[in-house]
Order: structure tokens, then sequence, then C-alpha cells
């Protein structure tokens, strides 16, 4: 533990820190451009040079390692006249366009300039000048406003893993281009634009449509994955500008994936702003009170048991509260929300849905299974995750099901249940792991043997020595944000109920008369037969055109939700605009669906809402906690057993620019998808 | 109090010989002949400083392109949140330009900060004062409207730029 005294302050720190990271401890504030604490160390802006004592030069505090006794000086003279004199050197190329740069407001550059800068440049000549370069849908480059920090080439070569991005070129000629001029493909490419620290990157969909300080910011959950990636939404008055993410060091450190991050388009076309009724085959334009009436009236005149509901996989655990109370209010037990027909049962245990060993815990792990799962297009930031456990070494990973670039090297075992059941069988291979994890995969569970996968990989899990007193690495991989939270609050099937499979077969036979989908859209509609289809959502996707009625719901940045990640944390998002027009918040569509059908609902304000929650689901109340899941509950999944067929496992990878209705109402994702599958077609021939 | 002989003469002497007549009439001809301080409004006007801030215009370069490059530091800055601005591409040459640009004369001040705040002189408060309207509405003005008074007084606005350079 060395100690040293910065700017007269003495600190202790942890050995193998640098100077730098001592002086955040001291709490001095050192200005930076290469330097990004979740990336390698490059020294090459020159912004952080500092004193220190019995040195004869200034030196590097991001490259510096921390050393006993050293005494270190930041406001000097000395040193800020270093300081401005690497300012004036980064200003000599930098263009003065500040006024047409999306990054103003937010510029790194712009505000070191402020504390460092001299006013008024000194360099006549003329500046460097380079073409903006390509790199895809997402990023809009500007090349000359390049300051050559390195920060994107490091990000997409360490963290997503695709080494797309590097620097040509030496001294003042060098430029930062993709390979060939190629876009890049990362999924998690759009955080090169968070880490630019001037505006050389930034967002090709939110290019110059706002700026910084006319953003209202609130703290929100994304939905277009498990992982419940935490983002900042920004907006103006009623829409939604951009996406960022917000740093949670157990979730998703501060990546977001490019689908979460790239979506608010979506949120804006294809929405359902008033409600809709189906009359003489057509949907007709209807007010709230004759809609509610004719759905009221039809949950009255059918039995329970012709009654069934759907809840899609961005429902908040509100809205999939309510509507659960409200049908068994009514009697009704066929309530799902496992859209895919994943085999998962809350009444085997927490611990047989959830991510067990949690997100962060991922690092802690030493070998990694992963079955019938592509983590790095179900969930990508959470696969950064396992690719920086890679990285630190010592990290055997294998995979049983496709084959996928997943940034990693991992030991290919087979494609299908037979190389489940031969690992189970003889496990040599994980002999000696202290911590090894299972990653169970959509894949692998959304069929109809997935019971039976789901207890052999729980069977693996104990085989191998996943599942002990102060470990617990038996995880299920989720692709929905709302699955673990309707888990959670057991909208399933009650007794006698059918799953999502059966509703859809009974409804076809014409057994089922009545469907409410909650926001359900990748069922098959055609099977639905005459069934009278109730849909709240906010998309006027597959849903919308099949339904009788349509209620108009919101989106999730248009309510305050309720979201549990695949970990099983508890997180809340809040609301930042409000739905379009006559749309409400889902919640209280039930509320008032109810109160027509004497079945009223004990709640009418969203804390009496949440307080009913909290005492039918005790753990939804700690928000941000992960509820302990007995690991017990897995050796009873473990002993059920049960019959698998051959197929092949397949990956949920399809869907990843096509997997709910917001994703497909966005034009960006279209855009996304078309370049994937060019890029497919093209290594497609190549090989 | 009784008068003096004298007194009484000069009394007598200045009513034969119409003094105040006389003085008046000179006063009134000197001040017939002085420069006169009214002028005739609406044809004759006053002088105004080059500072002088006016109804605004948004200016064109010597080549006809908008000046405005939609960076919204004027929207920033109005203290009365006159301003609306909505930036985009343009599609023609992909560069930043305003949507819409909208100034709601009701609410602005005239404190020229807009002005002060443009990087490009764009948004300028021209020496026009006379823009009285019948209704209210008419006083929402758009970008539009705003380039037409550009091009309207652009001479106007050039000279008293040039006139007010060397203070700034």
């Amino acid at each position: 533990m060395p100690k040293l005294t910065i700017d007269g302050i003495e600190v202790e720190i942890e050995s193998g820190m640098t100077v730098l990271q001592a002086c955040e401890e001291a709490g001095v504030e050192i200005p930076r451009f290469c330097y990004h604490e979740r990336l390698s160390i490059a020294g090459n802006c020159r912004m952080c040079l500092v004193e220190i004592e019995k040195m004869p030069k200034l030196a590097a505090s991001c490259a510096m390692p921390a050393g006993e006794g050293m005494v270190v000086r930041t406001r000097s003279e000395k040193v800020r006249a270093a300081r401005q004199n690497v300012m004036e050197f980064q200003l000599v190329n930098h263009p003065l366009d500040c006024p047409i740069c999306d990054q103003g407001g937010e510029c790194d550059l712009q505000d070191e300039a402020m504390a460092y800068g001299l006013g008024e440049g000194r360099f006549s000549e003329d500046k460097h000048a380079f073409e903006p370069k390509y790199m895809g849908p997402l990023i809009k480059t500007m090349m000359n406003r390049c300051i050559h920090c390195t920060r994107c080439v490091r990000f997409i070569a360490e963290i997503a893993g695709t080494e797309e991005i590097g620097a040509i070129g030496r001294g003042g000629a060098t430029e930062i281009i993709t390979y060939l001029q190629a876009a890049v493909t990362s999924e998690l490419s759009g955080n090169v634009i968070d880490l630019c620290p001037v505006g050389a990157l930034t967002s090709r969909p939110y290019a110059f449509s706002a700026r910084p300080w006319e953003l209202r910011k609130t703290q929100g959950i994304d939905v277009m994955d498990a992982v419940g990636s935490n983002i900042r939404i920004d907006s103006r008055g009623a829409s939604v500008m951009r996406i960022l993410p917000r740093n949670h060091d157990d979730v998703n450190e501060e990546w977001l994936a490019d689908r979460s991050r790239f979506i608010w388009d979506g949120l804006k076309s294809r929405r359902l702003d008033r409600p809709y009724m189906r009359k003489g085959g057509k949907l007709v334009e209807t007010s709230w009170d004759e809609a509610l009436a004719a759905v009221a009236a039809k949950l009255k005149s059918t039995a329970a048991e012709k009654i069934g509901a759907i809840a899609g996989d961005l429902c908040a655990v509100e809205e999939m509260f309510a509507l659960k109370s409200l049908l068994e209010e009514l009697g009704v037990t066929n309530l799902d929300c496992r859209q895919n027909g994943a085999a998962l049962d809350p009444a085997l245990g927490r611990a047989s849905y959830l991510f067990n060993a949690s997100i962060a815990g991922i690092e802690a792990a030493d070998a990694l299974i992963i079955i019938g799962a592509n983590p790095r297009l179900e969930a990508p930031v959470l696969n950064a995750r396992i690719r920086k456990r890679w990285l630190a070494g010592g990290f055997k990973i294998s995979v049983i099901g496709e084959r996928a670039d997943l940034t990693y090297d991992y030991n290919y075992l087979g494609a299908g249940p037979e190389s489940l059941k031969t690992i189970v069988a003889g496990h040599e291979a994980f002999d000696g792991a202290q911590r090894p994890m299972v990653i169970v995969g959509q894949g692998a569970i959304a069929r109809p043997d997935g019971a039976a996968i789901l207890s052999q990989a729980a069977r693996l899990a104990d085989a191998i020595g996943a599942v002990s007193a102060d470990w617990n690495g038996f995880c299920v991989l989720h692709e929905a944000a709302s699955r673990v939270g309707g888990l959670d609050v057991g909208f399933v099937p009650g007794t006698g109920g059918g799953t999502v499979a059966d509703m859809i077969k009974a409804a076809g036979s014409g057994a089922l008369e009545v469907l409410y989908l909650l926001g359900a859209d990748e069922i098959d509609m055609k099977a639905l037969g005459d069934a009278f289809v109730i849909y709240q959502g906010s998309h006027g996707d597959a849903g919308a055109h099949r339904a009788d009625v349509i209620l108009p719901g919101s989106a999730y940045t248009e309510k305050d939700g309720t979201y549990v990640n695949t970990e099983g944390r508890v997180q809340l998002g809040a609301r930042a605009v409000m739905p379009p027009g006559e749309a409400r918040e889902d919640w209280r569509i039930l509320r008032a669906l109810s109160g027509l059908m004497d079945a009223k609902l004990p709640f009418d304000t969203p804390e009496e809402l949440r307080d009913r929650i909290s005492d039918a689901v005790p753990h939804l109340e700690q928000v941000d906690e992960i509820a302990f899941a007995d690991s017990a509950a897995l050796k009873a999944l473990a002993g059920k057993g049960g019959t698998v067929a051959s197929d092949p496992f397949r990956s949920g990878a399809a869907d990843h620019y096509m997997g709910n209705p917001i994703i497909r109402a966005s034009a960006v994702m279209a855009k996304c998808k078309a370049l994937h599958e060019r890029e497919e077609e093209a290594t497609g021939t190549d090989a | 109090m009784k008068q003096s002989v004298a007194s009484r003469a000069a009394q007598i002497a200045n009513a034969m010989l119409l003094k105040d007549f006389v003085s008046a009439f000179f006063l009134a001809m000197r001040y017939f002949f002085k420069p006169k301080p009214t002028i005739n409004y609406p044809f004759e006007k006053g002088p105004l400083s080059p500072r002088f801030r006016g109804e605004h215009a948004l200016r064109r370069y010597p080549n006809g392109e908008e000046r405005c490059i939609a960076c919204k530091l004027c929207e920033a800055v109005c203290p009365a949140l006159a301003i609306t601005i909505e930036a985009g591409l343009r599609q023609s040459d992909n560069t930043r330009r305003t949507i819409r640009y909208d100034i709601d004369m009701t609410k602005c001040i005239y404190c020229g900060y807009c002005q002060e705040a443009c990087p490009v002189e764009a948004i300028v408060l021209g020496p026009n004062f006379e823009f009285a309207m019948e209704t209210r509405e008419e006083l929402f003005y758009d970008k539009a409207r705003l380039l037409t008074n550009g091009d309207r007084w652009e001479r106007e606005i050039a000279r008293n730029i040039a006139m007010d350079a060397p203070y700034r």
C-alpha cells in the first residue's frame, strides 16, 4: 500500500495504481483525453502531465505507476504551462466548427480548452484536413476533429473484440479508419460515440437533431434484452431524442448495445395512439369508453376457462401484475408470459430461471459452458463481460449449440442435446474448476423438450460443481426483459391452465374464445382461429393487426416501470415522455377496465400498485438488489429428467435486429439488419 | 403707493409704441426661422445608431447561401425564450441547417443577446422599427419571414456592422 502526497494531500492507495488514479483518490481532477478507466493505457494525448518531485521532466500521470513516497504537484505553474502547450498542439489541427459539431456542449476538448486554452490560435498555417470515413449507419465521422486518442481503436479491439477500427499513418498524418473502409459491424459499436472525447465520431441517427443543454434527462431501464442495462433517456418536448448508457458496475458497466441505443426512432413510428375496434372486418377508431365497454362485456360474457392471456417481452412488472390480478379475480387460469415457450417454471424455485452467478459474477468464474445461446447477439453487454473475463486469462469456455463468432475462443462441443448428454456423462474437462458456470440460453429451453434439457443442464451444473455453498453457476440467459419479472409475479398457467402453445391450439380449435395479448406479438397470429383478440400494446405490429380491440398502451420510455433482469435484479425505469395521443400507461388501462367489470383492482395510484406488488412478491420491493435464490431448487430440477429430442439447439440470433415490435418499427435497426445480412452474404461467398 | 411721474411716463410710452407686441413678434419670428426639432414622420425620420436594435433578420452570404448553421446558441441565450429552432440535415448537401427558425416577437425584449451569441452573424437586430401589426399572429416570425427581412435590409445591416466593428 504505497503512500504518496498529491498537492499536499496524503493518500494511501492500492499497489499497482497509476499516478492519475491516485490523484482521483485524492480528489484532484486531472484533464485527460486518451485515458479511460475501462480501456488499456495509451498515454498519447499528454494532457495529464503532472510534476513529480525528483523527476527531471513532467510525467504523463495516466501511464506512470504510483510509487511509495512520491510527491506530486498538479497545480504548479510549470504543469499549467505544459498543459496549455499540449492544448495548443491539440488545437493546431482541430477545426473551429464547434457551432455545427454535435459534440458541442458535451465535448471534453471544449471543456478543457476553457480551462487550458489560450483563447486565440497562434497557428496561422493551413490545418490538416481528412476525408470523413464511412463507418456504417450508426457512426458519423468527421475526421478533421480527431485528436488521435485511440479510445475507439482500443474499445473495438479490447471490449467489443472485433478489431475493425485502426490507425494508419504516423505523426500528423495519423488517421483512424475502419479496415477496408467497411461499416463497423460490432453490436457494441455505438459506445465509441460516447468514448470519443471530441466530435470525430458522433451518432448518425441523432445528427444535428438536438443540443445537450435542451434535453431532459431521465433515468430508465433498457428492455431490448434481458440484461436490464441502465440507460439515460434524453428527451425534448414529447419525443425521445436519444438514449445513452448510465454507469452501473454490476450490470452494464458503461456500455450499451447498439439495438438499445439506436432504438428511439422506433418509439415514434407505427404507434397505436387511439383505441380501435374491429367493425365489419375493419379496424376503426373508437373511444376509450366504447373500447373498454366492449372488452368488459366480452370478458364478462365468456366462461373463465375460455379466456386466455399472454404477456409480451417488453412488459413491466406492473401491468403483468395488474392483468394477472384482474383475470384471477375472474377465475382465469390460462396465463403465460413465456411467449417463446421456454420451459421455465417458477414452481421449481427462483434459482431455476435466474442468471444465478450474476453478471458481475462472471468475472469470478473460472470455466464456462454455454448451452444453446449466442450471448453476443442475445445480450451483447453481457458478452462483453464474458470477453473481459476471458481476456484476464485462465477461463475455459465451451459451447454446445450453434457455432458462431463470440469474440472469444471456445471449445466447441457439439450442436445439440447429444453433446450435452455426453458432457454430463464425462465432464473431466471441468475437473479442477472452482467456480464453473453453465449458461443455458433460450435456444435450448424454448422447445418442446426444453424442460428435459433444463433438467439436464442442472445435472451438468451439479456434476461439475457449479452449485456449491458459496457459488451458484447455473445461469439461464433470458432474451426478454419482461420474462423474469413475469415469472416472479407468477404470470404462468394456474391449475388447469394452458401454456402459450396450448392457448394458441385452443384458440385455433375454438376452445378458447377470448385472448388478451399484453404486448405479445411473437406468436403465430394466423393460428388463432376465430378467437376474440384484445391487444394492449404500444406498436401496430402482428398483435394489433390480428386484434378485434386495440387498447393503446405505452412503450418503456413512457411509463414508470419495474423490470427484473436476467440475474433477478429489480430495477425501476422512470417515465421520460408522455405516451402519444390517447395512449395510456398500461396498468391504468387495466385498472379502468376492472372498474367496468365489477372486479375493481385495489389500487388507484402507482404507489398503491407497488405496495400490492411488494405484498405479493416481497423481493420486488428491493430496488437494485438481487434477492437470494435458493440453489437447493436446482437439485430437484436436476432430478426431473425427461426425454430429449435430437434436433440441434438454435439461438435467437436471427432476431437480433428484428426481435420485438419497437425494433421492427425502427428504420435504423432495419438498416443495421440489411448491413448484417450483406456481411453474412459476403463472408458466405468468401469462404 | 403712489407712482413716480417718470415711471408713469415710461408706461404710457410703452403702451403707445406697442413694445410688448413688437418684442413678442420678434420672439415669434426668431422661433419661426429656427431649425425645428419635430420631424414630419413618417416622411422624415430621426437618426439611428449603428447599434440600434430593431426588427430581427436572418442574413445570407453574398453568394445567397443562408448564414445560419443551426448551432442553437441564440435559442440557448435568449432570456425571454422567444426563439425556437429545429435543426437538421439539409438533403441537398448534408449540411447542418435550420428546419425551423421561429421568433415570437411578442416575447422578444430586444436585448440583442442572440446577435452577440451568433458565431456567423446570421441573426441580427436590424434598423427597422416599423413593424407594427394588426394581429398578434403576424408577430410570430418564421424562417422565411426572417430571411426576407435579411434580404430587404442587408445593405443597412452590413453598413451598421461595419461601422460598429472597430468598437468590438
